[in-house]
C-alpha cells in the first residue's frame, strides 16, 4: 500500500511539473520570446552564484561533519608519511579546486547574457597557455617528486629484523602462518591443500621446516614497533590485503606471491583509547572483488606488546603437531632438526617472492 | 574534396525547407518503412537508433543502481515488492549477495559500454560528423548500418544474460579472472560470463565499424575548404575517440579470447595454483598469471575511459563558444591537448594495477605518464574558462550543462592527481574514493556532455525544441543530487572503506558511515526519477515539442545549420556548400557570428 502511495505521489509530482513547464512555454509565446529568454536567462545566472556560495558552504559543511569519521591517525611509520603526502596534495588541489569552481561560476553569473554586452572576440593568447601549461606542469612535478620518494621507501626491501608472517585468502577468510623458531616457512603445494585434514595451506610434512610452523585463522598477531613483513598468496581468485588502520593494501594474487611491510606505532589496546572506542579493532578486509561474501572476508590483526606477543606465540601449537598428535612434537622444541633444507627453501621463497619487484 | 554526388534523387529535401509540411506529404519516391527507420543508412537516424538504444540501456542501468543503492541505504530493511518482483533473488525482500554483485558489475558494464561509449559516440559521431565536415553520409553508409545492429546484437545478448538461471556475470564490470574464469567460485562465472564475453565481442565488432567509418569519414570527406584546422572541436574530438577505440578495443577482445580459452579449452592464461573451496578440489592449471588479464583489460580500459570522455569535451567545447557568443579559447592548445591525451592515453594503463605487486620501479614510470596527463587536462579547463570570460553567455539547457560538465570535471579530475600518485593509492585504490573519482570524473561529467549535446541538437535532430523548463530542473535537480552522493564518498574512501561491499554493518571501521549511505541512497532516488523527465520530455517533444521555424535557432557558425530545417538523406539539396573559415568566428568585427560558409570579405580583422 505504502508503495503505491508513493508511485502515485510521483505520478502527481511529475504531472505537476509536466503541466507547468507545458505553460511556461505558452507563457514565453505570449510574452515575446525574447522577453521570456532575459527572464530565464536572470534566473539561472542568480542560481549559478547562488550554487557557488551554497557549495562552498556545503563542502565546508561536509567537512566538518565527516573529518571526524576518516579514521584518525595513521597507525604505521608509512601511513603517517601517506597522511602527509594526502595533506600535501589536499592543499596544492584545494587551491586548484576553490580558484577554478569560483572563477568558472563567477564568469557565468558575471557574463550572463545582457542587451548591451558584446561578447569579446579573444581566439588565443600564447602567452597565458605557456602559462597554464607551465604550471600544472611545475606543481605536479613536486607532487611526483614526494610521492616517488615516499614509494619507494614503502616499496622498498623490509628490514632485516622484520617479523615475518604469511597471509593466504581464500573464498572467504584469511590463513596466517608464522614460520616457527626457525624461523622458516617450509614448503607447500596447492595440491596438498585438504581442509578436512586440517592442512589448509597444502604444506608438505616430507619438509621438516615445516613442521614448527603455525597456522592461525582470521586473527594475527604483530609486534607493537616492530616491522612486519607480509608474504601475501591466495588460495583461489584474487584477494587483497587492506589495512585501512596502517593505510596499506596488496593484492592477494593466486600463484604470485607478493609482499608488504609495515611498522605498527600503537597496540590494539592504545588505539581503544585514543579513538575512544573500546570496540576498536584494527580490521583487515578484503579489497579486491573476490565473490559473493566478499564483504564479509574479514580478519583481525591484533598488535600487542613484544612480551605479550611471546606469550601468545608459545600457546600456539603447530599446524603439523595438530595433524599428527602422535608425534607430538610441540612448536617450540623442534629447533634441533637439519637446517640445510630450509634453508634451501628459504632461498627458493625469497626468489620466489622477489619475482614481483 | 568535395564530393556533391547527391546518393539519391531528393526532392522532398528542399521541400522541407517548409516546416508546415508533413513529412510523408512529401516524399516523391517513399521509402519502405523497413529501409527507412530500421535498416536504414542514413546516419542521422542511425544516430537516432543508437541514442533510444542508448537511452534503454541508461534507464536499466540507473534502475539497477537504485535497486543496489536501497541495499546500501537500507541494509537491515526487507522489501517484500522486491521478491515480487526478483523471486529468488531477492528471498523475503532482501537482496541476496549473488544479485548484488550481478546488479554492480551489469550497472558497470551497462553504462560504460552501452551508454556511455556505444550510445555517446554512436549518437553524436553518427550526427556530426557528415553535417559538420559537409559530407552528404559516412564513408560507408552499409558499414554504418552494421554497426547499429552489431551493437544491437550486443545488446540483446547482455539483456539475455540477466535472465539466465545462475545470473548475469557478477565479478564487477572489470571481470578479472581467476573469478571470472570459475564458474565453481562465483555463480556469475557460469553461463553469465560467458554471454558477457560474446556480448562484448559483438559490441567490439560494432564499435571497430563504427571508428574506422569516422576516421575514413573525417579524413576523406571533407566538403571543399574544410581543412582539418578548420573543423570544429567536436570532429576533432570524435576522431581521437575513434582512434583510441580502434587500436585499444582488440587488445580486450584477444584478453577475453584468452579467457574463453581458460574457461573452456584447460588453458592456462591467467590460472595457476588454485584451490577452490566450495569443491574442495585443486585446478591441474599451474603457470599462468592472473595480473596478465589486468595488463590486457586496462590497455582498453584506460584508453575506454577517454573513449568516453572526449566526445562530451568536443560536445561541451562547441556548445560553451555558442552560447558564450564568443570563439572556444586556444583552439589548437584544444586540439593540442587532444592529441597529448590520446597518445598519453595509452601509456597509463597501470596505475590501476599499483598494488597488486607490479614492480615498484615500473609503477613509478606510471606515475609519470599518469600524472602526465593532467597537464592537458588542465588546458582544457583553463581554456573553458576563459572562453566564458567576457562572453555574452546564454543559458540555455544546453549551455548549463556544458557549464556543469567543466565543474565536474574540475572536481573529478584533481581527485584523479590523488589516485595517480602511487604513494596515495596504497591507502586509496579500490575504496570509494575511487567510486567517487570516476563517478565524477567519467560518469557524471560524460552524462552532462551527453546532455549538453541532445539539448543542442535536438533541433537538429527532431526539427523540434525539447521542453525547456523541464531541462532546467533537470540540469539543476542533477547537478545539486551529483554532488550530494559523489562528494561525500570521498570521505568514506578516505576511511578505508572498500568498494562493492554490499553491507558494512559488521565492519567497526566503516558501519559509521550508516547514515551517510542512507542519505546517498535517497538523493540517488530522486536524481534517477529526474533523470526519467528528461526521458519523457525527450520522447514527448519529438512528437509535441515546439516547431524550430528558424533554420539556425542557436547562431551558430558550424555547417550542420545550413541544412534545412528538416535534412533529408544527403543532408543539402543542393550542392555541398564551401567552408572559408574556421568554426569559431564569433563576435568578430562587431558581428555576432559569421558561418564557415561565408567567404573571408578582403575588410575583415585576422586573427
Ligand atoms: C587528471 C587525470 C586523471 C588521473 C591522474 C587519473 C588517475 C586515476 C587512477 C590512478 C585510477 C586508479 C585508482 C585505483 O583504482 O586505485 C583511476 C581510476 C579511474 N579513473 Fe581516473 N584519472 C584521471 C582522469 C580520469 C578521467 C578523465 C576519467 C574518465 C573520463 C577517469 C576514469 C577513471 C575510472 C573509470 C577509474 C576506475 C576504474 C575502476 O577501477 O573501476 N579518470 N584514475
Ligand atoms: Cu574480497
Ligand atoms: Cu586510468
Amino acid at each position: 500500500m505504502a508503495n503505491f502511495f508513493i508511485i502515485l505521489l510521483l505520478l502527481l509530482g511529475f504531472l505537476i511539473t509536466f503541466q507547468i513547464a507545458k505553460a511556461s512555454e505558452y507563457v514565453a509565446v505570449l510574452k515575446g520570446e525574447k522577453k521570456a529568454f532575459e527572464q530565464q536567462n536572470k534566473v539561472n545566472g542568480f542560481l549559478m552564484i547562488m550554487f557557488l556560495v551554497f557549495g562552498l558552504i556545503g563542502v565546508y559543511w561536509c567537512n566538518e561533519l565527516l573529518k571526524g569519521k576518516i579514521l584518525g591517525v595513521a597507525a604505521s611509520q608509512h601511513g603517517q608519511a601517506i597522511d602527509k603526502m594526502l595533506y600535501i596534495t589536499l592543499a596544492i588541489t584545494g587551491v586548484v579546486f576553490f580558484l577554478t569552481q569560483i572563477i568558472l561560476f563567477w564568469f557565468a553569473y558575471k557574463y550572463q547574457y545582457s542587451e548591451k554586452r558584446k561578447a569579446f572576440y579573444f581566439p588565443h593568447d600564447n602567452r597565458l597557455e605557456v602559462v597554464w601549461t607551465v604550471i600544472p606542469a611545475i606543481a605536479l612535478t613536486v607532487l611526483v617528486g614526494f610521492g616517488l620518494i615516499y614509494w619507494f621507501r614503502i616499496t622498498g626491501d623490509a628490514p632485516a629484523d622484520a617479523l615475518q608472517v604469511e597471509v593466504t585468502g581464500k573464498q572467504f577468510g584469511w590463513i596466517f602462518r608464522y614460520p616457527g623458531n626457525d624461523g622458516v616457512f617450509g614448503k607447500k603445494y596447492f595440491k596438498n591443500i585438504d581442509d578436512g585434514a586440517n592442512n589448509s595451506l597444502g604444506l608438505i610434512w616430507e619438509d621438516p621446516a615445516t613442521h614448527d610452523d603455525i597456522v592461525v585463522n582470521q586473527e594475527m598477531y604483530v609486534v607493537v614497533n616492530r616491522p612486519v613483513k607480509l608474504i601475501i598468496n591466495s588460495r583461489d581468485v584474487i584477494h587483497d590485503v587492506g589495512l585501512p588502520h596502517f593505510r596499506m593494501k596488496m593484492d592477494a594474487v593466486p600463484g604470485t606471491p607478493t609482499t608488504l611491510w609495515f611498522t605498527p606505532l600503537y597496540t590494539t589496546e592504545e588505539m581503544k583509547k585514543m579513538n575512544n572506542n573500546p570496540e576498536f579493532e584494527y580490521e583487515i578486509s578484503c579489497d579486491q572483488m573476490c565473490g559473493s561474501g566478499h564483504y564479509t572476508m574479514k580478519g583481525i590483526v591484533n598488535v600487542v606488546s613484544p612480551e605479550e606477543f611471546i606469550l601468545w606465540k608459545a600457546k600456539q601449537q603447530s599446524n603439523y603437531s595438530q595433524v599428527f598428535p602422535a608425534q607430538g612434537a610441540p612448536a617450540a622444541k623442534d629447533s634441533t632438526k637439519p637446517a640445510s633444507v630450509s634453508t634451501s627453501q628459504t632461498k627458493d621463497e625469497v626468489a620466489k617472492a622477489s619475482l614481483n619487484h | 574534396m568535395s564530393n556533391d554526388v547527391s546518393l539519391h534523387g531528393h526532392s522532398e529535401v528542399a521541400a522541407s525547407h517548409n516546416a508546415h509540411h508533413e513529412e510523408h506529404g512529401v516524399h516523391h519516391h517513399k521509402e519502405a518503412f523497413i529501409t527507412k527507420y530500421v535498416f536504414s543508412q542514413d546516419h542521422k537516424m542511425i544516430c537516432k537508433q543508437f541514442i533510444i538504444t542508448g537511452m534503454i540501456w541508461a534507464i536499466l542501468g540507473g534502475l539497477m543502481s537504485v535497486l543496489f543503492r536501497l541495499q546500501l541505504g537500507y541494509p537491515d530493511t526487507s522489501f517484500p515488492i522486491l521478491e515480487d518482483i526478483f523471486g529468488k533473488w531477492a528471498q523475503g525482500g532482501k537482496i541476496k549477495p549473488e544479485f548484488y554483485y550481478a546488479l554492480v558489475t551489469m550497472h558497470g558494464t551497462v553504462l560504460v559500454f552501452f551508454v556511455l561509449t556505444g550510445g555517446l559516440s554512436g549518437t553524436f559521431a553518427n550526427f556530426l560528423i557528415p553535417l559538420q565536415v559537409g559530407a552528404r553520409d559516412m564513408a560507408s553508409p552499409f558499414l554504418n548500418m552494421l554497426s547499429y545492429w552489431f551493437f544491437f546484437m550486443a545488446s540483446v545478448v547482455i539483456l539475455s544474460s540477466l535472465f539466465v538461471q545462475t545470473g548475469p556475470a557478477s565479478g564487477g564490470w572489470t571481470v578479472y579472472p581467476p573469478l571470472s574464469a570459475l564458474g565453481d567460485a562465483s555463480q556469475g562465472s557460469k553461463a553469465g560470463i560467458d554471454l558477457w564475453i560474446t556480448g562484448m565481442a559483438l559490441f567490439v565488432v560494432s564499435s571497430l565499424l563504427g571508428g574506422l567509418n569516422y576516421i575514413t569519414t573525417i579524413l576523406n570527406m571533407r566538403t571543399k575548404g574544410m581543412s582539418m584546422t578548420r573543423l570544429p572541436l567536436t570532429i576533432w574530438a570524435i576522431l581521437f575517440t575513434a582512434i583510441l577505440g580502434v587500436l585499444s578495443f582488440p587488445v580486450l577482445l584477444s584478453g577475453l579470447i584468452l579467457l574463453l580459452f581458460d574457461r573452456h579449452a584447460g588453458t592456462s592464461f591467467y590460472l595457476s595454483d588454485i584451490f577452490i573451496s566450495s569443491t574442495q578440489k585443486a585446478l591441474p592449471n599451474e603457470g599462468g598469471s592472473a595480473i596478465l588479464f589486468q595488463h590486457l583489460f586496462w590497455f582498453l580500459g584506460h584508453p575506454e575511459v577517454y573513449i568516453i570522455i572526449l566526445p562530451a569535451m568536443g560536445l561541451v567545447s562547441e556548445v560553451l563558444s555558442v552560447n558564450s557568443r564568443k570563439p572556444v579559447f586556444g583552439y589548437m592548445a584544444m586540439v593540442g591537448s587532444l592529441f597529448a591525451i590520446t597518445i598519453l592515453a595509452f601509456l597509463v594503463w597501470a596505475h590501476h594495477m599499483f598494488i597488486t605487486g607490479l614492480n615498484p620501479f615500473l609503477g613509478s614510470v606510471f606515475v609519470l605518464l599518469t600524472l602526465l596527463i593532467a597537464v592537458p587536462s588542465a588546458i582544457k579547463v583553463f581554456n573553458w574558462l576563459t572562453t566564458l570570460w567576457k562572453g555574452n553567455i546564454r543559458f540555455t539547457p544546453a549551455m548549463l550543462f556544458a557549464i556543469g560538465f567543466v565543474s565536474l570535471f574540475i572536481s573529478g579530475g584533481l581527485t584523479g592527481i590523488f589516485l595517480g600518485n602511487s604513494t596515495l593509492d596504497i591507502a586509496l585504490h579500490d575504496t570509494y574514493f575511487v567510486v567517487a573519482h570516476f563517478h565524477i570524473v567519467m560518469g557524471v561529467s560524460a552524462f552532462f556532455g551527453m546532455f549538453a549535446g541532445v539539448y543542442h541538437w535536438f533541433p537538429k535532430m527532431y526539427g523540434r525544441y525539447l521542453n525547456n523548463t523541464m531541462g532546467y530542473i533537470h540540469f539543476w535537480v542533477t547537478l545539486i543530487g551529483a554532488y550530494l552522493i559523489f562528494w561525500p564518498m570521498h570521505y568514506e574512501g578516505l576511511a578505508g572503506m572498500p568498494r562493492r561491499y554490499m553491507d558494512y554493518s559488521g565492519w567497526v571501521s566503516f558501519r559509521q558511515f550508516g547514515d551517510l549511505n542512507r542519505f546517498i541512497s535517497t538523493v540517488a532516488m530522486v536524481v534517477f526519477a529526474v533523470q526519467l523527465m528528461f526521458v519523457f520530455n525527450f520522447f514527448y517533444s519529438i512528437f509535441k515539442g515546439r516547431r524550430v521555424t528558424n533554420q539556425n535557432p542557436w547562431g551558430a557558425a558550424t555547417m550542420e545549420w545550413t541544412t534545412p530545417i528538416r535534412p533529408g538523406h544527403g543532408n543539402w539539396p543542393g550542392e555541398i556548400p564551401e567552408v572559408h573559415r574556421w568554426a569559431y568566428d564569433y563576435a568578430k568585427d562587431g558581428r555576432e557570428f559569421i558561418p564557415q560558409t561565408e567567404p573571408v570579405s578582403g575588410n575583415e580583422s585576422k586573427h
